[in-house]
């Protein structure tokens, strides 16, 4: 994002009610995750203290997320394969398809295009019911491909819009030159594009793997076996010692190491991340 | 798709004849490689469901026992059943009652949410000192997926939670009514009012500062420049903003299903419709649910994009230079 100096220039005197707006945002955005972590941290005995700080901090509710009982080691693995393998097979594909629709001139090139991004609004809800019929006919409930196989069709309109606006980015001189040179267009893209590609295609894959950790109905509708739930699933599902007490200081704590690998991510990648939202436009 | 076969015609069959058709056939021919696996991949994910879905929503299954052997026979036949079931009678009831919460949620989330995303963007346009911590803090409730957080709002609102603490009051925020709806409206909002301001923000940052220096000169006030030159300059990065948190919150799902759960008059959806059919395995119904909701968000998309120019494809592209 490029931050326009003029800007800060123009308006210099603040004043003290401007700060007050930045601190509402920061309050506004992160009181309910402070108040995730804070709830997590209490002592099981103390859960519904409403408290600002846990007195006396206790890592009990942590270690209860990952009692044997709950199954959540396996499902935070789980979220892994699911997220790292959607995120790899969608690069492979929409690198290929967004460097075609980006650098290649062809006919047909912008209906492809537009009803590749036209994929990305269709409703989730619509992709799994088919589906499901259909794994349930192949044998495929419960297997990590009923959860990879349908979160390609949100994942690769997305990687494939942010791929096709990072690719045109780049100078067509590019590939002339490198045609001069004697190179065919397959050892362009090779040699010459995706090195210089590859912040982009890193940004894409953040907000791919972003995206895919966060899948859950597809996880919620293909999977009944504990053992291959994802982490969001299983989570939700946490069954406290009485069967109508839901266990929130656990399912806090859970959540929590849910959420910390994407917020450091956010922390390390914001610039990242920002550009290829505001590039996208998605979400 | 048609996709496949659009792109199938920009290859010519034969072996091209002279040095430009070939180049520009191998051309086509690496396009036609390049991207033939995504659109296979696509109409195998996104077109099988819409034809696949179409067709079993169009079909009934009826059980009855065959009265000579006694057994349960199966048939199966074309009908218009899953789609008038629908619209009348309980399931009617259910369908609109669902209609209606996917609407005022779409409708009632977005303009909160622009409107404190707009706001967020003009406060965040000011340069200072601790930016990043800003936009890091503004991307936290983006990457909290959103079935956690509707786990942490189930807990803000439980009945000793901190929310009726903090309010003084003792709701049932989770059971159901008119609070339930609201409960879910907030936390939608919580997540994804800052998404807006971010994309806005991005809008608001390419307006030349020339702009708002001629407005002063010509002595507009602050409101007025807002309404007569930030909105008009930011409103393209809006309008595709909000677009696309409608077709987002059309489909919503994970956070009513979480927050309040599913069977909930007051808070299920049209997706939660669906699943609860689904679920159920009664595959019609669901089908029929899942392909009204489709054609629902395919009509405001387009008039999205017919009436207002929400201009995606140019965005995507970036207009080549």
């Amino acid at each position: 994002m490029s931050a326009p100096v003029a800007t800060g220039r123009r308006r210099r005197g603040a004043g003290w009610l401007y700060y007050v707006g930045i601190a509402a945002i920061v309050v506004y955005c992160l009181a309910p995750f402070y108040w995730m972590v804070v709830s997590a941290l209490r002592r099981p005995a103390d859960q519904f203290s409403n408290a600002l700080l846990p007195d006396p901090p206790s890592l009990d509710n942590l270690v209860a997320a990952f009692s044997p009982g709950n199954g959540f080691g396996r499902a935070l693995l789980n979220s892994v394969i699911v997220a790292s393998i959607t995120t790899v097979l969608t690069l492979i594909l929409g690198i290929s398809a967004a460097y075609a629709l980006a650098r290649l001139e062809f006919r047909g090139k912008g209906t492809i295009l537009s009803i590749i991004i036209a994929t990305s609004m269709f409703p989730g809800i619509a992709v799994v019911v088919p589906l499901l019929q259909l794994f349930v006919d192949i044998n495929w409930i419960n297997t990590y491909q009923a959860m990879v196989l349908p979160s390609m069709s949100f994942a690769l309109p997305l990687a494939i819009w942010l791929l096709t606006a990072f690719f045109r980015q780049m100078p067509f001189e590019l590939e002339e030159a490198a045609q001069i040179d004697g190179c065919t267009p397959a050892e362009a893209f090779r040699k010459v594009i995706m090195p210089l590609a590859a912040p982009g295609v890193f940004t894409t894959a953040i907000l791919v793997f972003i995206a895919a950790w966060n899948e859950f109905i597809i996880a919620v509708s293909v999977v009944n076996k504990n053992e291959l739930k994802t982490a969001n699933v299983i989570v939700s599902q946490f069954t406290g010692q009485y069967q109508f007490d839901q266990p929130f200081g656990t399912q806090m704590a859970a959540g929590v190491v849910v959420t910390v690998p994407l917020v450091i991510a956010v922390l390390l990648f914001q610039r990242r991340i920002v550009e290829g939202l505001t590039a996208g436009g998605v979400k | 798709m048609t996709a496949t076969s659009v792109d199938a015609r920009t290859v010519p069959a034969g072996k091209p004849r002279g040095h430009v058709t070939n180049r520009r056939a191998g051309v086509g021919r690496l396009a036609f490689l390049l991207l033939s696996p995504s659109v296979l991949v696509l109409g195998l994910v996104i077109g099988y469901p819409i034809v696949s879905a179409l067709r079993i929503s169009f079909v009934k299954t009826t059980e009855g026992i065959d009265a000579n052997t006694g057994l349960i026979t199966r048939t199966t036949g074309f009908s218009l059943d899953n789609y008038t079931n629908i619209f009348t009678g309980e399931t009617g009831r259910l369908f609109w009652n669902a209609f209606w919460n996917t609407t005022t949620f779409t409708v009632t989330t977005v303009v909160i949410e622009t409107v404190v995303g707009v706001c967020m963007a003009l406060i965040m346009n000011r340069a200072f000192r601790g930016r990043g911590l800003v936009r890091a803090s503004i991307l936290v409730p983006w990457a909290i997926p959103t079935a956690i957080s509707g786990l942490l709002w189930r807990w803000i609102f439980t009945s000793q939670g901190i929310a009726n603490d903090v309010l003084n009051t003792h709701v049932l925020w989770t059971t159901e009514g008119i609070q339930s709806w609201l409960a879910v409206v907030i936390a939608d909002t919580w997540k994804t009012a800052p998404f807006i301001g971010l994309l806005v923000l991005a809008g608001l940052q390419i307006i030349p500062a020339e702009v708002y220096e001629a407005a002063k000169i010509d002595g507009a006030d602050a409101w007025r420049t807002f309404w007569r030159i930030t909105l008009p300059l930011v409103q393209p990065a809006l309008v595709v903003a909000v677009l696309f948190r409608m077709l987002d919150v059309l489909r919503m799902f994970d956070l009513p299903f979480v927050l309040i759960g599913r069977g909930k008059m007051s808070t299920d959806t049209l997706s939660i419709l669906a699943y609860n059919e689904m679920s159920n395995l009664r595959f019609g119904p669901a089908a029929a649910y899942a392909t009204v909701l489709f054609v629902y968000v395919a009509i405001v998309a387009y008039v999205f994009v017919r009436v207002l120019g929400a201009d995606i494809v140019g965005r995507g592209v970036g207009r080549s230079k």
